[in-house]
C-alpha cells in the first residue's frame, strides 16, 4: 500500500506510477481528469512561555482526483491509493451531477518533468536538538526581558513531494520544503497586556532562523514599550506604511482582488476590474511572480501543471493582468498564469497568489516624512482580511508623525478602507523594497499557503485608522 | 482497533505510558458558486497519533494516510528526548454516558437530494433579490474516533454531521454587499432551509437603504452572528486554561468574582443532543460535560485538558481536543450563552441612535488577549429613534469585551445557533466607539 509513494523518492521519470495513472484514466468519458499524489514529513515545535508545549513529528500521505465533465468538477481525496479506478469513477459521477455549460480549459502543453530544488542547509535535515537549542535561546532572551509575562514560539518545517498527472499526458514530480517561524513576546503590567512579534519563513533554508538573538531582544522591548503607549485617536490620517505592512496591503487589498475566481463569474466585478483601466498614479506597479528563485511562494509548475510566469497586476497605475487557473483563464479569455494552488491533497487547486509585491519607486523615507504635518507611521503586522472592496489590516507597531518627524509610540492600530480609493491615495513610493516571508495565506478553508509579499515604504493620504 | 492495539503494544515496550488516538472522516460537499452547482467533493482522511511518556518526558507523533504506522513509535521516541515533563496519568477505563451525535439517516441522504436543497435555498433568496450571487455549501459526513491507552482506558464513537451555508454577494457599481448565514447539526432533518432563507432575506431587506453614522460612542446590538464575529474569540481565549496558567488571561485571578453583567451566564456543553460540537468523551478519553463558565456574571470555571489540569492541580474538564487529530489542547465543545428577557424588537425600539452589528472584519486582529476588538463593519445597520434605517458602510467599531459585557443594556429572549458551536441571543451593549470616514 505504501509502495506507490516509495516511487516518489526516485528522481525523474517514473514508469510505474505513470502507467498506473494512465490505466486509471482510461475510457472515462470525462473532459479532463487529473491526479495528485503527495507525501510529506513535518516537524513542529511550539512554546508557550517557558513551557515547551509541543514537539512533534508527522508523516502524511494521500492524493486526490479531479474530474471535469460538462463544465462541472468532481473531486475525491483519499489516504489510500488502492482502488484508484473506483475513485476516478466517483469523481466522474460527482461531476456529472451538475452538467453545466461545457468549456475547454486553457490549453497547456503536456509536460514530463521533475523539479527537485537544491538547498544549502535543508531545515528538514537539521537535528531536533539543534532546532530546540536555538529556539530555547530566543525564548530565554524574551522571557528574561523586563515586563515580559509570557512568550509564544511556533516553528514548523515540512518537506513535501508531489506527483501530478493528467489525462492530457502531463506527468510532473515536484519537491518543496517550507519553513515558518513566529516569535511573540507578551508584556503585562497590572491589567494591561500588550504583545509584539516577528514572523519569518523560507523555502526550507535553515539559516533564516539562526542568529535572531538581537531581534528577540527587540520584540521583548517593543511589547514592554507598548504598555505605556497611548491609543491613537480614530480618524483620517496621512500614513506611511513600512515595507512589511505595505506588502500585506499589496497582498490583501489588491492581490485577492486580482484572483480571477472572485471576478470571472461576477458581471459587476468584471466591470470594475477592466484591464486597461487606471487604478492609481503612474508610479504604482504591483507584481505577482512565482518564478523569483528561493522565496516561499516560488514554484515551477502550479497544481494544474501550468508553468509559471511573472504577472503584472498593475503597471504604471493601470490594471494589466490578473491571476488565473486554467478554468478562469479560459472563461475570461486570458492566459493561464500558473496560480492554481492547493495547500495539500485534501483540497482542489484554487486561484492563489505566489510572491506579490509593489515595485520600488524613488522616494526616500525622509522625503515621505518631510511634508506630513500630522500623520501615523505604521509598521509590521498582525494580519489582514479583505472582502473584495473593503480591507482591514492591523499594524503591530505605530508612531505618530508630527511636523515631518517621528513622534511617540502608539498602541497597535487597525487600518481600513476601500481598495479603489486607497490605491488612488498612494502618493509616494519608496526606493527600499523588502520581501516578507512570514505567515501564510488563507482562502476557501485552505490555510496556511506559503506565499511571500513585499514592498518599499509607501505613503497613503486620507486613510481611516480605528481608535477610541 | 486492531491496528491501534499493535501500536500500543510496541509503544509500551519503550515507554512508561502510551496512548493511541485514531480518527477518520468522510465528507461530501456540494458546492454552488454564483448560483450554479460548481463542484462536488468527497474527502476521506484518517490519522493515528501516538503519545508516550518515556523517562518522564512526553513524546508525540502522528501519521495520516496510508503509511507511517511503523514509524510512529520511533518518531515519538525521538521527540520524547526533548518533550515536556509527563505530569499526569492517562485516564483508566470508565463508562461514558451516551450522547446523541449519530443519525443513521445521514447514510440515506443522497447527493441528488443535497443538490436539490442547495437549489431550493438559492431559489428562495433569488426570489427576493434576483441579481444576487449565492455561494452555497451543502455538506454531509460521518466521522469516527477510537482511543486506547496503557492505563486501560478505551473508547470509540461515530458521529454524523450535516450543514448548509450561504454567502450572498450583491454588487452595484463599486458598492458590494455581503450577506451570509449557516446551519449545522448531526441530524440532516434538523436543518431548516426556510429559517435560513428568512434570516438572509431579512439581512437583504435591512441593507436595502444606506445610512450614515458619525464618529462617536454609540449603543450596539450584536446579533447572534455579531456575537460570534466580535465577542467570541477573546472570551474563548480567556477561558482557555493555557492562557490562564501562563498568567495572560484577564480572568486568571477572577474565579468566583463578578466580572460580567449579572444577566450573563455562559456554559461549555459537550452533551447537547445532536450538537456538532458534542461528544461522549474528549480526545484524551475524559467524559464531556455541561460546564458552567459564567453564572450570573461570576466566573466559575476554565477549560482544562489533562496536561493543563495537572499543572493547575485540578481535573480535566473534558475539553482536551485535537485539531486534525494532532496534539491535544484545551478547546470548547459548544458554547451556550444564557437567554435574557427582552425581545430583539424591544431592543431596537429602545435605541435612540445606535448600530446593529452582524459581522465585522478584522475584529480578531487586535489585542485579543486583553479583550480588545476593533474592525470594519461588514454588515451592520443604523438605528434611529427605534427604527432600523439602513446599512452602514466605511464604519469601524472598537472596544473591549470586558468593558462591553460588564454592563449590558439587555440580553435577548431568543437564542440561536451560529456555526453549530455557539448558541446565543442578541446582546444589547452600551457605548461602543464608532469611527467613520470623513468625520
Amino acid at each position: 500500500m505504501t509502495t506507490l509513494f516509495a516511487f516518489i523518492r526516485v528522481k525523474g521519470y517514473n514508469k510505474g506510477v505513470r502507467d498506473l495513472i494512465v490505466d486509471a484514466l482510461k475510457g472515462r468519458g470525462a473532459d479532463y481528469i487529473e491526479i495528485h499524489f503527495e507525501e510529506s514529513q513535518a516537524t513542529s515545535i511550539v512554546y508557550r512561555g517557558e513551557k515547551l508545549e509541543e514537539i512533534s513529528k508527522a508523516r502524511n500521505s494521500g492524493g486526490n482526483i479531479r474530474a471535469l465533465v460538462q463544465g462541472s468538477w468532481g473531486f475525491v481525496s483519499f489516504n489510500r491509493p488502492d482502488g484508484l479506478r473506483e475513485k476516478v469513477s466517483l469523481a466522474v459521477e460527482e461531476a456529472r451531477l451538475a452538467g453545466r455549460e461545457s468549456f475547454k480549459l486553457f490549453p497547456t502543453e503536456p509536460v514530463a518533468d521533475a523539479v527537485i530544488p537544491r538547498l544549502k542547509q535543508d531545515a528538514t535535515t537539521i537535528p531536533l536538538a539543534t532546532k530546540k537549542e536555538l529556539l530555547d535561546s530566543y525564548n530565554d532572551i524574551m522571557l528574561s526581558s523586563s515586563k515580559i509575562q509570557s512568550t509564544r514560539i511556533n516553528y514548523h518545517d515540512v518537506k513535501r513531494r508531489t506527483i501530478f498527472a493528467n489525462s492530457e499526458g502531463s506527468y510532473i514530480e515536484q519537491a518543496k520544503t517550507d519553513l515558518s517561524l513566529r516569535l511573540t513576546a507578551i508584556a503585562r503590567e497590572d491589567n494591561e497586556i500588550q504583545q509584539a512579534g516577528l514572523s519569518l519563513g523560507s523555502n526550507g533554508e535553515f539559516s533564516v532562523m539562526e542568529e535572531l538573538h538581537e531581534q528577540a531582544r527587540d520584540i521583548a522591548r517593543r511589547a514592554a514599550a507598548l504598555l505605556a503607549a497611548p491609543q491613537v485617536k480614530g480618524g483620517e490620517y496621512t500614513v506611511i506604511l513600512d515595507p512589511i505592512l505595505a506588502g500585506v496591503f499589496a497582498h490583501e487589498a489588491f492581490g485577492h482582488l486580482s484572483e480571477s475566481d472572485h471576478v470571472y463569474q461576477n458581471e459587476n466585478l468584471r466591470q470594475i476590474m477592466v484591464l486597461g483601466k487606471r487604478f492609481a498614479g503612474k508610479h504604482l506597479n504591483i507584481i505577482d511572480d512565482p518564478t523569483i528563485p528561493n522565496l516561499r511562494g516560488s514554484y515551477k509548475y502550479d497544481d494544474e501543471g501550468t508553468p509559471t510566469r511573472r504577472t503584472y497586476l498593475i503597471r504604471e497605475g493601470i490594471l494589466e493582468g490578473r491571476l488565473h487557473s486554467r478554468e478562469t483563464a479560459a472563461k475570461m479569455e486570458e492566459r493561464a498564469t500558473g496560480n492554481a494552488r492547493a495547500i495539500n491533497y485534501l483540497f482542489p487547486p484554487i486561484v492563489r497568489m505566489s510572491n506579490t509585491f509593489i515595485e520600488p519607486g524613488n522616494a526616500s523615507f525622509e522625503e515621505m516624512l518631510g511634508d506630513i504635518e500630522e500623520g501615523v507611521y505604521v509598521k509590521d503586522w498582525y494580519g489582514g482580511t479583505t472582502t473584495l472592496e473593503m480591507f482591514t489590516f492591523s499594524a503591530g507597531e505605530a508612531y505618530m508623525i508630527r511636523r515631518g518627524r517621528l513622534a511617540e509610540l502608539l498602541r497597535p492600530v487597525v487600518l481600513t478602507g476601500n481598495v479603489f480609493t486607497t490605491l488612488q491615495n498612494i502618493d509616494a513610493i519608496g526606493n527600499d523594497l523588502e520581501m516578507n516571508q512570514g505567515g501564510g495565506c488563507g482562502k476557501g478553508g485552505q490555510y496556511p499557503l506559503p506565499v511571500s509579499d513585499g514592498s518599499p515604504h509607501i505613503r497613503i493620504r486620507h486613510c481611516v485608522i480605528g481608535g477610541r | 482497533m486492531e491496528g491501534l492495539l499493535e501500536v500500543l503494544r510496541s509503544a509500551r515496550k519503550v515507554a512508561e505510558q502510551a496512548e493511541v488516538f485514531s480518527a477518520s472522516v468522510r465528507a461530501t460537499t456540494i458546492q454552488f458558486e454564483a448560483n450554479e452547482l460548481k463542484q462536488v467533493q468527497t474527502r476521506e482522511s484518517s490519522s493515528s497519533a501516538l503519545r508516550i511518556f518515556r523517562e518522564g518526558k512526553m513524546g508525540f507523533a502522528i501519521a495520516s494516510g496510508g503509511g507511517g504506522w511503523e514509524a510512529l513509535v520511533d518518531m515519538a521516541v525521538e521527540t520524547s528526548q526533548f518533550g515536556g515533563p509527563a505530569n499526569f496519568q492517562f485516564p483508566s477505563s470508565q463508562d461514558y454516558s451516551k450522547v446523541r451525535i449519530f443519525d443513521p439517516k445521514i447514510e440515506k441522504m443522497a447527493m441528488e437530494r443535497m443538490v436539490d436543497i442547495g437549489k431550493e435555498l438559492i431559489a428562495k433568496i433569488k426570489g427576493h433579490t434576483p441579481d444576487i450571487l449565492c455561494d452555497v455549501q451543502v455538506t454531509k459526513g460521518t466521522s469516527s474516533v477510537s482511543l486506547i491507552n496503557s492505563q486501560g482506558g478505551e473508547g470509540g464513537y461515530d458521529k454524523s454531521f450535516f450543514s448548509l451555508g450561504l454567502e450572498g454577494i450583491l454588487v452595484r457599481d463599486t458598492d458590494i454587499l455581503w450577506v451570509d448565514d449557516s446551519e449545522s447539526s448531526c441530524r440532516p432533518g434538523f436543518i431548516a432551509i426556510d429559517a435560513l432563507a428568512d434570516r438572509v432575506i431579512w439581512q437583504l431587506e435591512m441593507a436595502k437603504k444606506k445610512a450614515t453614522v458619525s464618529t462617536k460612542l454609540l449603543p450596539i446590538i450584536f446579533t447572534p452572528l455579531g456575537v460570534a464575529s466580535v465577542l467570541l474569540s477573546p472570551l474563548v481565549l480567556a477561558f482557555n486554561s493555557k492562557t490562564v496558567l501562563e498568567g495572560a488571561s484577564p480572568l486568571k485571578d477572577k474565579l468566583g468574582e463578578q466580572v460580567f453583567d449579572k444577566k450573563l451566564s455562559l456554559w461549555d456543553d459537550a452533551t447537547v443532543a445532536y450538537g456538532v460540537g458534542s461528544y461522549p468523551f474528549d480526545d484524551e478519553g475524559v467524559p464531556g460535560q455541561r460546564l458552567p463558565l459564567v453564572v450570573n456574571g461570576v466566573v466559575t470555571n476554565f477549560l482544562y485538558d489533562l496536561q493543563t489540569a495537572a499543572l493547575a492541580g485540578t481535573h480535566s474538564t473534558g475539553n482536551g481536543r485535537r485539531a486534525g487529530g494532532g496534539f491535544p489542547s484545551p478547546a470548547i465543545s459548544s458554547l451556550i450563552l444564557g437567554k435574557g428577557d427582552i425581545s430583539f424588537q424591544a431592543m431596537v425600539k429602545d435605541m435612540k441612535e445606535g448600530l446593529i452589528v452582524e459581522e465585522v472584519i478584522g475584529a480578531e486582529q487586535g489585542n485579543l488577549l486583553g479583550g480588545d476588538f476593533s474592525g470594519n463593519v461588514l454588515l451592520g445597520y443604523k438605528v434611529e429613534n427605534g427604527e432600523i434605517v439602513g446599512r452602514v458602510k466605511d464604519t469601524m467599531i472598537a472596544g473591549n469585551v470586558y468593558q462591553v459585557l460588564k454592563e449590558l443594556l439587555g440580553i435577548g429572549q431568543e437564542a440561536r445557533w451560529v456555526g453549530g458551536i455557539l448558541q446565543t441571543p442578541p446582546l444589547y451593549c452600551s457605548r461602543v466607539s464608532v469611527t467613520t470616514k470623513g468625520s
